[in-house]
């Protein structure tokens, strides 16, 4: 498999780790009301979608950098690949 | 007082050379090293400090720039290590963090490394075997992250040859797989 990088091009998948899916970027507030439930569901409660899946994958044999893959579990066909920083600045995460 | 005799990565007190077909793979300690990331929101005005300092445009992605007395070049967004003779710039962290201020976070990176000039016709041979990247593709002044043996290198086209970086504590194993993939090509 071969994910094509926003800044190296294309790179052997096996230079990445897989993380998960990429909703781990939205990390409730802990100190927010309800924040038990948000935890709850943020750590334990996934969807395992057979087709189209957002996921975090990490560049640690390249650049380090976080990458958010659009990917298709099923026929492993990747649609996009962004810099999970550009992604968490876009919803607001980062400065 | 201690009686201490510096030693190169390869624990000799000289550095060690191969010549294996047309290739010449030379251990290079006289390097001094230092990595500089721009800290959050500080990008622009580190990357022009940097350019200052080198004398020179800062490296692009996986590019590396000669300045005038240092050389540079990118790890990753933001992130650059600096090379510097050792013998003028034994001190070039502290001096890259005294000039470099708050907008950067610099680390010493001089004995993390061990350096390896690899040069000879057919090097591109030789990298096929040792890790992922296309050498054929990378032109002079590239600069990426590879695995060569299972270790995080950094590989880096230079004028002359190519330029390996590998983790210092894994030095003899570097060695071992440079010269064993040019045993096994010429």
């Amino acid at each position: 498999m071969i994910i094509n990088h926003p800044l190296l091009g294309p790179c052997d998948a096996q230079e990445f780790t897989y993380k998960g899916d990429a909703r781990l970027i939205d990390r409730p507030d802990g100190m927010a009301d309800g924040a038990d439930a948000a935890f709850y569901n943020y750590a334990y409660l996934r969807d395992n979608p057979a087709g189209q899946h957002r996921e975090l994958w990490f560049h640690e044999q390249g650049d380090r950098s976080w990458l958010v893959v659009t990917r298709n579990t099923v026929t492993h066909e990747i649609t996009q690949v962004e810099l999970a920083r550009d992604v968490a600045r876009k919803s607001g995460r980062s400065a | 007082m201690h009686d201490l005799a510096p030693l190169t990565a390869l624990a000799g007190t000289t550095p060690v050379q191969d010549s294996i077909g047309p290739v010449t793979i030379t251990e290079a300690p006289d390097w001094a090293l230092a990595s500089v990331a721009a800290r959050l929101g500080q990008e622009k005005a580190c990357s022009t400090a940097l350019a200052s300092v080198l004398g020179a445009d800062i490296p692009g992605v996986a590019a590396h720039t000669q300045g005038p007395a240092m050389s540079a070049f990118w790890t990753g967004p933001h992130i650059w290590i600096v090379e510097a003779p050792y013998d003028s710039h034994e001190d070039l962290a502290a001096m890259l963090s005294a000039k470099l201020g708050e907008c950067a976070s610099v680390t010493e990176q001089s004995d993390a490394w061990v350096r390896f000039d690899v040069t000879g016709d057919g090097i591109e041979r030789l990298f096929e075997r040792l890790c992922n990247l296309d050498l054929a593709k990378l032109g002079q002044g590239a600069a990426r992250r590879s695995v060569i043996e299972h270790l995080g290198c950094y590989v880096i086209r230079g004028t002359e040859g190519i330029h390996v970086y590998g983790p210092r504590s894994s030095a003899q194993s570097l060695h071992h797989a440079l010269t064993s993939a040019a045993r096994a090509v010429f």
